[in-house]
């Protein structure tokens, strides 16, 4: 038995050690490192600071989008992004805060109020898609008929069907709560009003157990459609428009920033190149665009 | 130090929703203590006083137990209350109840594992006097426990400090539902989310203030009880 444990352990570390050879062969090769660098050095030009930090919400980056976009932008400039994601809140925040280069969210006047104090240059918004409203299938309040979603909000109220909400701060949150307009319902009195406080994928999944109604943005309902018992009820009404800004954080109230690096990221997001990969992004994979280009 | 500021305002006067929320925490931590301590005291201290086949097996599982990632513990109580799970007919999934379950397999192998080898060290001593004089094995079990109630005490507070401290598996089944399942951890997740970080911040030293009390509370009831003997 022992002999056979000894020989398991041998065998384990020579494995072990080959695993670490495998490891080092980079390394040896970095000898060579002049060369690649040269090779890098021609793309990437004058870099000073390689590191771009961008906060964003869940959306575009929980989507797939970025991770779509990003490689193209780093492999063309060099840059490397490092891609924060949260709630709009929390992103913005994270911004003052002195941690972020630049931000990508949705939610208008929590970007104005960051411009207004002074933490970000301008308020760059470029592209867009809709919010979207699910729910049970066989749709109890009767909202698939409806003109948009304040008129769809009203019948859920009415027949106090339940609903869930971000209730989170995020800019989904804050459009719903838009929406609701000046009595947005009360998560201690109404009962069917479920304030879950967690992020998109969250509060879908909570609204499929409990079979409830909720407004979300479509590309997080369709990477998440297979696994829910929801159905799309009601889109592109007039007021469930998502519009999504870029904003370079202010290097004149922040210090440190990567500001060249930020700039670069707004110029390539905004050229034609990103507009066209963006504009085809979710038609491979779901049949139609998940995002939409602002006019120019 | 702002946020100490903060957690004064939230304080004086109490405000309505942050009591509700300690409510609750209170409510699940008492019960998922309280259940842990049944379950775990009697079967880590069978565990530890007598000898069997497989114990060494047993011991081992139990260890792997106690570091069970409080994710994974919500993760599989989900996959059991889910509205299509094998007791989805309960309607249990986003309540208190199946926090207090969730944490309930995190923290009876805790309370299990450490009241074993407390006794395993402790006991023999014991044992070896308790036999000799010719008591039944239930009343040993039972002496062995009463005699080490101060390090006991120590399993119970832990078990305490996992299940209020415990983030992962309450907030996957119990969703952090405002008025409803909402306890300080997922407030405090959801601070922090939102950006909201030295009010965050403030919650979290509330948390540690309720923590400090009932730790304070629980090692003055056993002097007391130290000074009755």
């Amino acid at each position: 038995m022992k002999k056979l444990l000894a020989v398991l352990l041998t065998a384990l570390l020579v494995l072990s050690l080959a695993a670490c050879g495998g490891k080092t062969t980079p390394d040896v090769s970095e000898t060579d490192a002049p060369q690649s660098e040269a090779k890098a050095d021609e793309s990437q030009a004058n870099v000073e600071n390689p590191v771009i930090r961008l906060s964003t919400t869940t959306s575009v980056n929980d989507s797939g989008l970025l991770p779509y976009l990003l490689p193209v932008f780093e492999q063309a400039t060099g840059y490397k992004v490092e891609v924060q994601s949260a709630g709009t809140g929390a992103a913005i925040q994270k911004a003052i805060d002195g941690n972020d280069d630049l931000i990508l969210v949705h939610a208008k006047a929590s970007e104005e109020q960051f411009i207004e104090d002074g933490y970000g240059v301008e308020r760059l918004p470029f592209m867009y898609n809709f919010f979207v409203i699910v729910g049970p299938k066989d749709d109890p309040a009767g909202i698939a008929d409806c003109e948009n979603a304040a008129e769809a909000f009203a019948k859920i109220r009415e027949s106090e069907s339940k609903f869930v909400s971000r209730g989170d701060d995020s800019g989904t949150h804050k459009a719903e709560l838009k929406i609701w307009g000046d009595d947005a319902p009360d998560a201690s009195a109404d009962s069917w009003y479920i304030s879950a406080g967690q992020g998109m994928g969250a509060c879908l999944t909570m609204a499929s157990e409990q079979q409830a109604y909720c407004l979300t943005d479509k590309a997080t309902f369709l990477s998440m459609q297979a696994e829910l018992e929801l159905g799309l009820l009601l889109e592109k009404g007039d007021d469930m428009k998502n519009t999504y800004s870029l904003i370079a954080v202010n290097p004149e109230k922040i210090d440190g920033l990567n500001t060249e690096g930020a700039q670069a990221l707004i110029n390539w997001m905004l050229s034609d190149e990103a507009s066209e990969m963006i504009a085809k992004y979710g038609q491979e994979q779901y049949g139609v665009s998940l995002f939409y280009l602002l006019e120019k | 130090m702002d946020f100490l500021r903060q957690a004064f305002e939230l304080l004086f006067p109490p405000d309505k929703e942050l009591l509700q929320i300690i409510g609750v925490t209170m409510r699940m931590s008492f019960f998922s203590t309280t259940i842990s301590c049944i379950v775990g005291l009697p079967l880590g201290a069978l565990i530890g006083t007598r000898r069997f086949r497989g114990k060494a097996f047993l011991k081992k599982t139990i260890h792997t137990l106690m570091g069970l990632p409080p994710v994974v513990a919500g993760l599989i109580v989900y996959a059991l209350f889910t509205h299509y799970g094998p007791f989805g007919s309960l309607n249990l999934l986003f309540t208190v109840r199946v926090m207090v379950i969730a944490q309930c397999l995190l923290i009876i192998p805790v309370v299990t594992g450490l009241t074993a080898s407390f006794l395993e060290k402790d006991a023999s001593p014991m044992i070896e006097t308790a036999k000799g004089m010719g008591l039944s094995k239930r009343r040993v079990l039972f002496l062995c426990l009463s005699e080490s109630r101060a390090s006991l005490l120590s399993v119970v507070l832990n078990a305490f400090g996992r299940s209020i401290a415990e983030v992962g598996a309450v907030s996957i089944v119990g969703g952090n539902i405002q008025w409803k399942t909402r306890v300080m951890t997922t407030a405090i997740m959801l601070e922090t989310n939102k950006g909201k970080f030295s009010f965050a911040l403030a919650l979290g030293f509330i948390l540690l203030l309720i923590a400090f009390a009932v730790n304070a509370a629980a090692s003055w009831i056993v002097k007391e009880d130290a000074r009755d003997d």
